[in-house]
């Protein structure tokens, strides 16, 4: 099953802005670009061509391992605000 | 200034809606006072995931009758442990119908919002869909919250915000915390018929039945698996600690739990069922050598949001429970001397040292330390070796036992070097020490 289909499963507010904001200049020295690898939602991508981190914030489950993990602890986190982002009814 | 300040002041704020931040809360307005508990969720539940069981005994010394209302899944008679190897597993198992049921398969989005109406309606004040953004301090005392609409001010604040617990950070009660010592966990709740849960854990309609699962596609990881029953449907999930995506081939979360999903011993049990809802959720990992400091002027910090969790017994919230209840009673002590020093505040964590919460995780302080310097061992090596005995054990192959049981161990010393296996050992019994004796 797709991260999509996985995705579809949960219930968001989506806000209009994003409450993770990547330092897109740390990014490009980046090795590890490890936020790809934990966010259990896939909202990180590096874009290769455009040399910038696309961030689908909206997919965001709030978990925080994006921030724990970030290579240089650039990565600018905050819970989104009250009634927007994710509503679990089954957690 | 000061006038917003005396009308938006109340005695005790709580940050944080869980379990820790509501017996907390609970707690102080069963004394009589004013407590405002603010969740930045839509309600108390909506942000939250974990296994998951709770405890019938923690959970009672906060909501006595708490089986009478509470939305409960099933009572757990069944405890399995399951060893996967590649494509075989090893399972022990226990089971024993309780008078009284250890614990409880519960739903967050449920138990969470029962428990904050308790509260409620117990006198607690419960502000919903509004996020702490941040610690208002003066002469490094705390003094209240910043919300995304307005300043609230009290005499103590408690932190019970949770594994992240950002406003910790902020004051400086704890150091950042590292990729070791949290571990990402996700999780799927899947729709299956009451019928076919009963007879595939082999349980009756309120029976339920846990896995915990090692192994398998956290082989050699830093990781567990797990299996709930709930009334229809059944939770499964894993959590792996964050230092361990390192590699170059390493799989995101999700990969890693279809993979279980589908391992053999594992897909039968959920076979034809339907995704009701994904979630994921961090879990606090650090243990003993991890705890921040519990206190400060003003302030005091319980829960997740404190690194209490035992994660090698799935114990989490009754820990949140009593540090909450603890914290609550020392709010109490500090109101009746209207000293909220940290001279005074520090009854919180004198009291938690004499309960089983930072008792048990000293008696473990060493296993997670041991289990990240030994995992391709005792994770891998040995898991797979069980596994492997068993194969050789059950196996009928017309030839004599003696020669396989000598196989078996001939195996084991040319697997093994005598270096490597004195470190094998030389660790299991620092550990075992640790857990018995200091
Ligand atoms: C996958 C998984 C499985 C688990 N299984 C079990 C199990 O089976 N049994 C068990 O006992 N424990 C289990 N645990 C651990 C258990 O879930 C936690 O220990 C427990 O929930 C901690 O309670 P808490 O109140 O401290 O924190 P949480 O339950 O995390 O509550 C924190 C609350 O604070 C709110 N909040 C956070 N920041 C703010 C802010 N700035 N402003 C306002 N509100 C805020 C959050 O929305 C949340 O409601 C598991 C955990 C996970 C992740
Ligand atoms: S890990 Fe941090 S620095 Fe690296 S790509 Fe991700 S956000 Fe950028
Ligand atoms: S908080 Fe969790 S879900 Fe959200 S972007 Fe970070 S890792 Fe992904």
């Amino acid at each position: 099953m797709t991260i999509e289909n996985k995705l579809s499963t949960i219930k968001y507010s989506p806000d209009t802005e994003s409450h993770l904001r990547p330092d897109n200049e740390k990014c490009k020295s980046c090795k590890s670009k490890i936020c790809q690898k934990v966010c259990p939602a896939g909202v990180y991508e590096w874009l290769e061509e455009e040399q910038r981190l696309l961030v689908k914030y909206e997919n965001c489950l709030e978990c925080g391992a994006c921030r724990i993990a970030c290579e240089s602890k650039s990565l600018g986190w905050e819970y989104p605000k009250g009634t927007k982002g994710v509503l679990f009814k089954n957690g | 200034m000061s006038d917003i300040r005396e009308q938006n002041k109340t005695e005790v704020i709580v940050v944080g809606g869980g379990p820790a931040g509501i017996a907390c809360a609970v707690t102080i307005a069963r004394a009589g006072h004013e407590v405002i508990l603010i969740e930045r969720g839509r309600f108390a539940g909506s942000k939250n995931v974990f296994g998951g069981a709770i405890y019938t005994q923690p959970t009672r010394e906060i909501f006595p009758e708490f089986e009478k209302t509470a939305p409960l899944e099933r009572k757990n008679i069944e405890h399995k442990y399951a060893i996967l190897g590649k494509d075989d597993s090893t399972i022990i198992s226990y089971r024993k119908k309780h008078e009284d049921p250890v614990s409880y398969s519960v739903i967050r989005g449920k138990f969470d919002r029962w428990m904050a109406e308790e509260a409620k309606k117990e006198g607690v004040i419960l502000v919903e869909e509004t996020v702490v953004r941040e610690l208002i301090v003066e002469n490094e005392t705390v003094i209240g919250v910043k919300t995304e609409l307005e300043n609230y001010y009290a005499n103590i604040v408690i932190l019970a915000d949770g594994v992240n617990s950002l406003l910790a950070k902020q004051i400086g009660l704890r150091e950042t915390i590292e990729p070791k010592d949290v571990a990402i966990s996700v999780k799927e709740v899947l729709k299956l018929d009451k019928e076919k849960i009963n007879d595939r854990f082999n349980i009756a309609d309120d029976e339920g039945c846990i896995y915990e699962l090692f192994g398998g596609p956290m082989l050699g990881k830093l990781g567990l698996g797990f299996i709930y029953t709930n009334k229809d449907t059944i939770t499964i999930g894993l959590g792996i600690t964050l230092d361990e995506f390192g590699e170059d081939d390493s799989r995101p979360p999700y990969e890693l739990l279809d993979n279980l999903k589908s391992h053999p011993s594992i897909a039968p049990l959920i076979k034809d069922s339907e995704l009701l809802e994904y979630s994921a959720h961090l879990i606090p990992e650090g243990g003993y050598k991890k705890i921040p400091t519990l206190c400060g002027a003003g302030v005091m910090i319980v829960g997740d949001a404190a690194m209490l969790v035992n994660n090698l017994h799935w114990e989490g919230t009754n820990l949140a429970m009593i540090s909450g209840k603890i914290a609550g009673e020392t709010a109490v002590v500090a109101l009746s001397k209207g000293d909220f020093s940290e001279n005074s505040l520090i009854r919180y964590q004198n009291e938690l040292e004499k309960t089983f919460i930072i008792k048990d995780l000293k008696t473990y302080k060493d296993l997670m330390d041991v289990m990240h310097a030994q995992k391709t061992s005792y994770l891998d090596y040995y898991l797979r070796k069980i596994n492997s005995f068993f194969e050789m054990f059950t196996s009928v192959n017309s030839k004599p036992k003696r020669e396989l049981y000598w196989n078996f161990i001939k195996n084991y010393f040319k697997e093994k070097n005598p270096k490597e296996i004195l470190k094998d050992f030389g660790y299991a019994v620092k550990l075992l020490w640790g857990i018995l004796i200091k």
